[in-house]
């Protein structure tokens, strides 16, 4: 069983998990993720590591509130326990000294977004960090995550913080710095990976995307995560969950994330965050 | 032995056999000629003392029956109900050269029942305490073997589960109608009665790398089996409504789908359904279908029924259900929709020529012969390769081209120092019996190691 230390809503529907899981912070890295199972009947349902603590052994993750298993999760307390949190699961991002690097963080993709900007910014580069949302009482995190970051952008679409517009404003801003990126990463809903994909293919140079697909086991074991990224046949869960989203087959994987909605009907109530 | 009829079964997810009553299994076990050299025992993969177990339930002696099976079987309400003993046990049985072989694995599950229903379980004699400390990675049939044999031999065992349950295959993938989860967790329930400590959602690999493991456990066994699934590699596949039969199988059994919207994972009620594979792992996918409600079930198999690999008795189970065999059909192209929904299968008609490597004949497509049948859904039951997950992070681990780990055949030990393994994850996808045949062998070796080392 795994104890919950503090579970709060930081803002509209977006929720703050620690957790406490020795185990899995000895050997999480940026850009790995969970599995949750609230209980007998629950989904499992994979979630980003957005940040972790070794000398407590505790693990932050920041979730939205979807369905009725994260629902679940949603009511938890301090001092409650859940019966599963596996992990770390995925391949690590990839961390090295490319020189100039853009992350991009988009509603729970802000949180998750965090290791990698710290550890990144600990490499020696260059951080320029943007997060998005679509007004200012969705975004959060800005000390932790300026903290790391040599420039933090931040977007609203309805314009009441940072700059208006979506992912592409940031493009336009970084083109008239004259900022030449070594490389992009980006968290969040699909529509921000993809927007991401779009906007930033131009510069030649990996835009590195996490794929927030259907998981079960997320060990390999089911195959329900598999994507097209460069012709072939990959699975979220142990191939990524990230990949170069120049190579990845948007149209499939958009079809694909669809394929419960009908079922979930009867469980879900849809939060209108306007991606998928 | 008495079983649900069929136009019943069809639309429940309770078990399909009955099982047989006390006097059955006295007269079945009368029929058994207790030969002098047992030819039935070479073919159990784990030495069970066949004629020994018979002879007791033949003298009524249910209670001494159970413990003759244990001394070999750990699991043997799991092996009565799994095991293919047409080709291992009864095909060897002198009675079935002329008429019916004994119904071993009937009256093994006979009394692996009878001891479920007793208020006193018999419990073995562990040895005493060695101090020595062993971790099994991976709780399905090949893991629960060896965690059962060395703790009888007074180790310190722990077994690893990835999973939210333990099991492995008999829980994920064996439906309920075939292998119920209450026989399963009864089994796993007993080790831990034995002292077996069982860790849960923990990914050697992933959680923990192997070698710090040995840093903590003085020996380790991998029974992480076959997890990866294969598809055919042709157009289509990514469509939904397209599933592996891993998948399939664990939203319905794992994740108890079958009882959605009760439970949360959801699990589509598909009308027209064709599984691809003649395995028993596509009958559990085809016969779940038609028991989450479809109006039409196909089994679409590339070879003909004489190379059908399920055992025959599923077979018979899934057609008196109502699924429909396609053989000799092989499908080249799955059509969807503008929305990615699967609408269509496109098929090519096959002959037989030559034997190829398996000694099966070869199927070839004929020419000209493409047809298409309309579906909503499509399961893709054609066998899984070794998981990855330790392989791909334990460097001084030797594997295969495959990715099976390699072992000494004698004992299952590994390249690494201090390391067995066996099951899928050695063999490939294979049975039950098999893995649990592998753990055997590789718990002799690591007892024997064990009392060597200081």
């Amino acid at each position: 069983m795994f104890e919950i230390i503090e579970r709060k809503m930081i803002v509209p529907n977006l929720h703050l998990l620690v957790v406490h899981a020795p185990d899995i912070v000895d050997e999480i890295q940026p850009g790995q993720f969970v599995i949750i199972h609230a209980g007998e009947g629950s989904e499992r349902i994979p979630l980003s590591a957005a940040d972790w603590n070794h000398e407590d052994g505790t693990l932050t993750i920041v979730f939205m509130e979807v369905g009725t298993s994260t629902g679940k999760l949603a009511m938890l307390k301090p001092g409650d326990f859940i019966p599963t949190v596996v992990g770390p699961l995925g391949k690590p991002t990839e961390i090295e000294n490319f020189g100039t690097v853009v992350c991009i963080g988009g509603c729970f993709g802000i949180a998750s977004i965090f290791p990698t900007v710290k550890a990144l910014k600990e490499k020696g580069n260059t951080v320029i960090t943007i997060v998005e949302g679509r007004s200012k009482n969705l975004l959060y995190w800005e000390k932790k995550l300026a903290d790391y970051s040599d420039k933090l952008i931040n977007i609203t679409r309805d314009g009441s913080y940072g700059y208006k517009g979506h992912v592409n404003k940031a493009e336009d801003i970084i083109r008239e710095t004259g900022i030449k990126p070594d490389r992009i990463i980006a968290n969040g809903c699909m529509t921000l990976s993809y927007k991401t994909t779009q906007e930033y293919s131009h510069y030649n140079v990996p835009v590195m995307v996490m794929l927030n697909t259907i998981m079960i086991d997320g060990t390999g074991m089911c195959g329900v995560c598999r994507c097209t990224v460069d012709g072939r046949m990959r699975f979220a869960c142990v191939d990524g969950p990230e990949f170069d989203g120049r190579l990845v087959d948007w149209e499939e994987l958009a079809k694909r994330r669809k394929q419960y909605v009908g079922e979930e009907a009867f469980l879900v109530h849809h939060s209108g965050c306007g991606g998928i | 032995m008495p079983k649900q009829p069929p136009y019943i079964r069809r639309r429940n997810f309770n078990e399909v056999a009955l099982g047989y009553t006390e006097e059955m299994a006295v007269e079945e076990a009368s029929r058994c000629l207790d030969c002098k050299k047992p030819l039935c025992v070479d073919g159990c993969p784990v030495e069970i003392n066949i004629p020994g177990f018979i002879r007791e339930i033949a003298r009524n002696n249910f209670a001494e029956a159970i413990k003759v099976l244990k001394e070999k079987n750990c699991l043997p309400a799991v092996c009565g109900r799994v095991c293919p003993q047409e080709e291992q046990c009864e095909i060897r049985c002198i009675l079935g050269k002329k008429g019916e072989p004994v119904a071993v694995g009937r009256l093994e599950r006979f009394a692996a029942e009878w001891q479920a229903l007793q208020s006193e379980m018999v419990m073995p004699v562990i040895k005493e305490k060695t101090g020595k400390k062993v971790a099994v990675i991976g709780s399905g049939p090949a893991g629960i073997t060896v965690a059962g044999d060395l703790i009888l031999a007074g180790h310190d065992v722990t077994m690893f589960e990835a999973l939210h349950e333990p099991g492995g295959v008999l829980t994920y993938g064996i439906p309920e109608f075939r292998l119920p989860g209450k026989v399963v967790n009864r089994e796993i329930n007993y080790l831990c009665k034995l002292g077996v400590k069982l860790v849960c959602n923990y990914v050697v690999g992933k959680t923990k790398s192997l070698k710090k493991m040995l840093d903590e456990y003085d020996a380790v066994f991998l029974g992480t089996g076959a997890g990866l699934p294969w598809f055919m590699e042709i157009p289509g596949e990514n469509l939904n409504g397209v599933y592996s039969a891993n998948e399939y199988l664990t939203r319905v059994n794992l994740m108890r789908g079958f009882m959605y919207p009760k439970t949360y994972t959801p699990v589509i009620r598909h009308k027209r359904v064709a599984v691809v594979g003649g395995g028993n792992v596509a009958m559990d996918c085809a016969r779940t279908a038609m028991r989450l409600g479809a109006e039409e079930v196909y089994i679409v198999y590339r070879r003909s029924q004489t190379e059908l690999p399920a055992r025959l008795e599923e077979f018979e189970n899934a057609e008196e259900e109502g699924v429909i065999f396609h053989f000799l059909t092989l499908p080249e192209k799955l059509i969807g929709d503008e929305n990615g929904w699967l609408q269509e299968i496109e098929c090519s008609k096959m002959e037989l020529g030559e034997p190829d490597q398996s000694g099966r004949r070869r199927p070839i497509r004929i020419d000209g012969s493409e047809f298409r049948m309309k579906m909503d859904a499509c399961i893709v039951a054609i066998g899984n390769s070794p998981n990855p997950i330790i392989p791909s992070t334990t460097k001084e681990l030797e594997v295969s081209k495959k990715g099976t780990i390699v072992v000494d055949e004698s004992t299952n030990k590994t390249s690494m120092d201090r390391v067995w393994a066996g099951g899928d994850i050695v063999t490939g996808a294979a049975t039950v019996i098999l893995a649990m045949g592998a753990g055997r062998k590789a718990a002799r070796a690591m007892q024997e190691y064990l009392m060597k080392s200081q």
